[in-house]
C-alpha cells in the first residue's frame, strides 16, 4: 500500500536524524575544544607565538597572581611561593609553587592550569611548566615546581589583572580495571 | 497496513467494537491507539503519584529547619529521582498517551501510523521505570546528584550511575519511536481532505514537540554514554584531570534540556487551545499566528541553552548572547497568551473544570514566565540561580502549566474516552482545591530564593522556617487533592451520567462526531471527512 510505503520512510528518515543526532552530540567534544581553542572560554592557555615576545611601553604592567589547589583525591600540599608579580608584558618571568607529599605513600600528580578572565588567557602562554609533566613524590618529599611564563605584548590594556591558577589530580586514581582487581583480591582475602 | 495490523482479526464494520479477549491480548500486545493511549495515560499517572510520593518526603523533612525523618543522602535521592521520574515519567508520557488517543480521531485516521511500534515505544517505559527505581534498593541507593546529572558529582554515587544511564536510554528510545510515529501519522495518515490549517492546535503542537523530540532525545543519550564511559572505561569526557571538561557536560546536557522544557509545554499550549474556544464558544484567535509562535519557540528553544549557566564563567560576550535570545522567547509566548485571552473576549463564557484548569493555566503560567524573563536577566540571575527561586520559576511552568493542562485535557476528553460525565460538582472541588494549594506550596518559594536560600537542601538555616512551613502545608493539601483525582477518574470510569457524541456544547472537532465512549475502531475507512465539523482553516 502507498501509505504504508510513505510511512516506512518517514521512520527510516526519523531513525537516520536520530543517529545523527547522537553523532551530533558526541561531535560537541572536539568542537567545544575548537572554540575554547580560539576564544580561550574555558581557561587554557595560549600557545606562544614569536610576536608574543618584544619590548613594550613599560606603561602598561600586568598584575599576575597566583594560585594553587589540591583535588580531594590527592594527599599533597601545594601552594605558590610567591602570591603575586608585576609583570610587564613581552617578557619572561619565572616563579615557583611548593608541593608536598603527605601520605605515606608514593603519589604521581598532575596540575592542570587555568587562567582567569577568560579573555585574558589567549594572552597568557607558559614556556616551561611543571604542569606539561607528571610530577612523582615519594611519602612526604617536598619539591619546588618551576613556571616560565609570559604576558604577551598583544594583550589588551584594559586587562591589568590576571590569575593563574593550578589544580593538582591524583595521577594514581585507580583504573576501573584495577578497582576490579583490587576488589577480587579483598575478597578471596575474606 | 495500520488496517490490517490495528484490527484483531475479525475484518467486519458493524458497529459494536471487536475488543480483543484476556489481558495479554488486549493490553500487552496492542496495536491500537486507543488502548495504547489508555496505557500511557496509566502508567503516567501512577509515576505521578510515585514521583509526588516523593515530593512529600521532601516536604516533611523541610516544613521545619533541622533533620528530622531522613539522612541528607536519602533527601538527595529523592530530589534527584522525583525530578527523573516526574519529567521522563509523569508529564513526558502522559502527553503521549493524550496525543495517542486523540491525534488519530483529530484528523480522521483509523490508528497511529505505525502500530507495532507504538506498542514497543510504551511496553519500553516500564522497564526504564523498574531500572531507575531499583537503585533505591541498592547499596549506595539511588542517584543523588540532581536530575541535571552534573559530572564528577554524578559519579561519585556507586554503581547507581549504570542503572541511571541504561534508564535514560531506554526513555531516550521509547520517546524517539513515539515521536517517529506522531510525525508519520499527522504527515500521512491525514483524512485526504484536511490539510496541515486544518489541524486542531493539539496536533500542531505535537507535530512540533515530535521534532524537538528527535532532535535532542539523541544529545542526551550521548551525554549519558560519556558519563558512563568515563565512570567505568577510563575515558575523560568531562574529568580535569585527564584533559576533559566538566563544564561541557553543561553545555551538552542544556542543549538537550532546554528544548526538552518545550516538549514539556507545547502539548500544554496544544490542550489548553482545545479547551478555551469550547468554553467561550468561540473560534481560536489568531489560529496561524499560534502555529508560527510554536514555531518560533521552538526554533528559539535551541539558542539559548546557556541561560542555565550564567555562573559558570562565560565570557561576557556569550552572557548577553544568551540573555537577549533568552529573552526573544517571551515575544512568541506573549503572542500565545494575547491570543488565548482575545478568544475569551466577548465570548459566552461558561466555566466546567476543563475550562478552569485552563484559565488557572493561563495566569499561573503567565506567573512562570515572568520569573523566567527575570532569570534570563545574567546579572541577577548569579542571585536567583540555583536558589529556591528557580525552583518556584519550574514549578510556575511544570505544574500548573503542563500538568494543569493534562488535568484539564483528561476533565475536557473522559467523558469521550469512558462514555461518563465525570462529576461536575467534585471537579469543581478538586479545581479550587489544587489551585489555592499549589500557590501555597509555590508561591512563598519565590521569596525563600530571594532571601537566600539553596535548593536541594535537606536543612536550612532558621530565618526561612515560616515560609517552608506554608510551603509544606501547601504540599501535602496539593497532594491530597490529586488523590481525589484519581477517585473522581475512577468514579467517571465506572459509571456515572452517560455523555452524548457532542460532549460539549461549544466544541468543535473531528473526535466530537464519533459516539462516546468511542468505538475501538474509528474513521477506519480513510474517507473524507466533513470539513465543517473542524474549527479550522474555513470561514464560519
Ligand atoms: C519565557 C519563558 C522562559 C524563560 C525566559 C525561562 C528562563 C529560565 C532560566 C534563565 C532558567 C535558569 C535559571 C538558573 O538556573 O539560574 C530556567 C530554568 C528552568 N526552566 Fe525556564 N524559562 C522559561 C520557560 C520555561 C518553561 C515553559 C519551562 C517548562 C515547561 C521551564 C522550565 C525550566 C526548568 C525545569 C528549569 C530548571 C532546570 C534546572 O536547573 O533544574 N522554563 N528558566
Ligand atoms: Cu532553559
Amino acid at each position: 500500500m502507498q501509505r504504508e510505503q510513505e510511512n516506512r520512510k518517514v521512520l527510516k528518515i526519523g531513525l537516520t536524524v536520530a543517529v545523527l543526532m547522537v553523532g551530533f552530540g558526541f561531535a560537541l567534544v572536539p568542537l567545544y575544544d575548537i572554540i575554547c581553542d580560539i576564544t580561550g572560554l574555558n581557561g587554557k592557555t595560549g600557545v606562544l607565538a614569536a610576536q608574543d615576545v618584544r619590548e613594550t611601553a613599560v606603561d602598561h604592567t600586568v598584575v599576575v597572581q597566583f594560585d594553587g589547589t589540591v583535588n580531594s583525591d590527592l594527599p599533597w600540599s601545594f601552594r605558590p611561593k610567591q602570591f603575586s608579580m608585576e609583570v610587564v608584558p613581552g617578557k619572561l618571568y619565572h616563579t615557583e609553587y611548593i608541593a608536598k607529599n603527605i601520605s605515606t605513600d608514593d603519589v604521581t600528580g598532575q596540575a592542570v592550569p587555568s587562567v582567569a578572565p577568560n579573555e585574558a588567557s589567549i594572552y597568557f602562554s607558559k614556556t616551561e611548566c611543571f604542569c606539561f609533566t607528571e610530577q612523582l613524590l615519594a611519602s612526604g618529599e617536598e619539591k619546588n615546581m618551576p613556571v616560565t611564563f609570559i604576558v604577551s605584548a598583544d594583550i589588551p590594556k584594559d586587562i591589568d589583572v590576571l590569575t593563574l591558577s593550578y589544580t593538582f589530580f591524583n595521577k594514581n586514581r585507580m583504573t576501573t580495571a584495577e578497582k576490579q582487581q583490587a576488589g577480587n583480591a579483598n575478597h578471596e582475602k575474606i | 497496513m495500520s488496517h490490517d495490523i490495528t484490527h484483531d482479526g475479525v475484518a467486519d464494520h458493524h458497529d459494536h467494537d471487536h475488543k480483543p479477549k484476556g489481558f495479554v491480548k488486549r493490553w500487552l500486545m496492542t496495536t491500537n491507539h486507543k488502548d495504547i493511549g489508555t496505557l500511557y495515560l496509566i502508567f503516567a499517572f501512577a509515576m505521578f503519584i510515585l514521583g509526588g510520593a516523593m515530593a512529600m518526603i521532601i516536604r516533611l523533612e523541610l516544613f521545619q529547619p533541622g533533620l528530622q525523618f531522613v539522612e541528607p543522602d536519602f533527601f538527595n535521592q529523592m530530589t534527584t529521582m522525583h525530578a527523573l521520574i516526574m519529567v521522563f515519567g509523569a508529564v513526558m508520557p502522559a502527553f503521549v498517551g493524550l496525543a495517542n488517543w486523540m491525534i488519530p480521531m483529530m484528523i480522521g485516521a483509523p490508528d497511529m501510523a505505525l502500530p507495532r511500534m507504538n506498542n514497543w515505544s510504551f511496553w519500553i517505559l516500564p522497564f526504564a521505570f523498574a531500572l531507575l527505581s531499583s537503585t533505591l534498593f541498592m547499596e549506595g541507593g539511588a542517584p543523588a546528584g540532581g536530575w541535571t546529572m552534573y559530572p564528577p558529582l554524578v559519579l561519585q554515587g556507586g554503581h547507581n550511575v549504570a542503572y541511571l544511564v541504561f534508564a535514560v536510554h531506554l526513555m531516550g528510545i521509547s520517546s524517539i519511536m513515539g515521536a517517529i510515529n506522531v510525525i508519520a501519522t499527522i504527515m500521512n495518515m491525514r483524512a485526504p481532505n484536511v490539510g496541515y490549517l486544518n489541524m486542531p492546535l493539539f496536533v500542531w503542537t505535537w507535530l512540533i514537540t515530535a521534532f524537538l523530540l528527535i532532535a535532542v532525545m539523541p544529545v542526551l543519550a550521548g551525554a549519558v554514554t560519556m558519563l558512563l564511559t568515563d565512570r567505568y572505561f577510563d575515558t575523560s569526557f568531562f574529568n580535569a584531570a585527564g584533559g576533559g571538561d566538566p563544564v561541557l557536560f553543561q553545555h551538552i546536557f542544556w542543549f538537550f534540556g532546554h528544548p526538552e522544557v518545550y516538549i514539556m509545554i507545547l502539548p500544554a499550549f496544544g490542550v489548553v487551545s482545545e479547551i478555551i474556544p469550547t468554553f467561550a464558544r468561540k473560534p481560536l484567535f489568531g489560529y496561524v499566528s499560534m502555529v508560527y509562535a510554536t514555531a518560533a519557540i521552538a526554533f528559539l528553544s535551541f539558542i539559548v541553552w546557556a541561560h542555565h549557566m550564567f555562573s559558570v564563567g562565560m565570557p561576557l560576550g556569550a552572557e548577553l548572547y544568551f540573555m537577549y535570545a533568552t529573552m526573544m522567547i517571551a515575544v512568541p509566548t506573549g503572542v500565545k497568551i494575547f491570543n488565548w485571552v482575545a478568544t475569551m473576549w466577548k465570548g459566552s463564557m461558561t466555566f466546567e473544570t476543563p475550562m478552569l484548569f485552563s484559565l488557572a493555566f493561563v495566569i499561573l503560567f503567565t506567573i512562570g514566565g515572568f520569573s523566567g524573563v527575570m532569570m534570563a536577566l545574567a546579572p541577577v540571575d548569579l542571585q536567583y540561580h540555583d536558589t529556591y527561586f528557580i525552583v518556584a520559576h519550574f514549578h510556575y511552568v511544570l505544574v500548573t502549566g503542563a500538568v494543569f493542562a493534562i488535568i484539564a485535557g483528561v476533565y475536557y476528553w473522559i467523558p469521550k474516552w469512558s462514555g461518563h460525565m465525570y462529576n461536575e460538582r467534585l471537579g469543581k472541588i478538586h479545581f479550587w482545591w489544587s489551585t489555592i494549594s499549589v500557590n501555597v506550596l509555590f508561591f512563598p518559594q519565590h521569596f525563600l530564593g530571594l532571601a537566600g536560600m539553596p535548593r536541594r537542601i535537606p536543612d536550612y538555616s532558621t530565618q526561612f522556617a515560616e515560609f517552608n512551613m506554608w510551603s509544606s502545608i501547601g504540599g501535602f493539601a496539593f497532594g491530597l487533592a490529586q488523590v481525589f483525582f484519581i477517585y473522581i477518574v475512577w468514579k467517571t470510569v465506572r459509571g456515572g451520567e452517560k455523555a452524548t457524541g457532542q460532549v460539549w456544547e461549544g466544541a468543535k472537532g473531528l473526535e466530537w462526531t464519533v459516539p462516546s465512549p468511542a468505538p475501538h475502531h474509528t474513521f477506519e475507512d480513510f474517507g473524507p471527512v466533513d470539513l465543517d465539523k473542524m474549527a479550522h482553516g474555513k470561514t464560519h
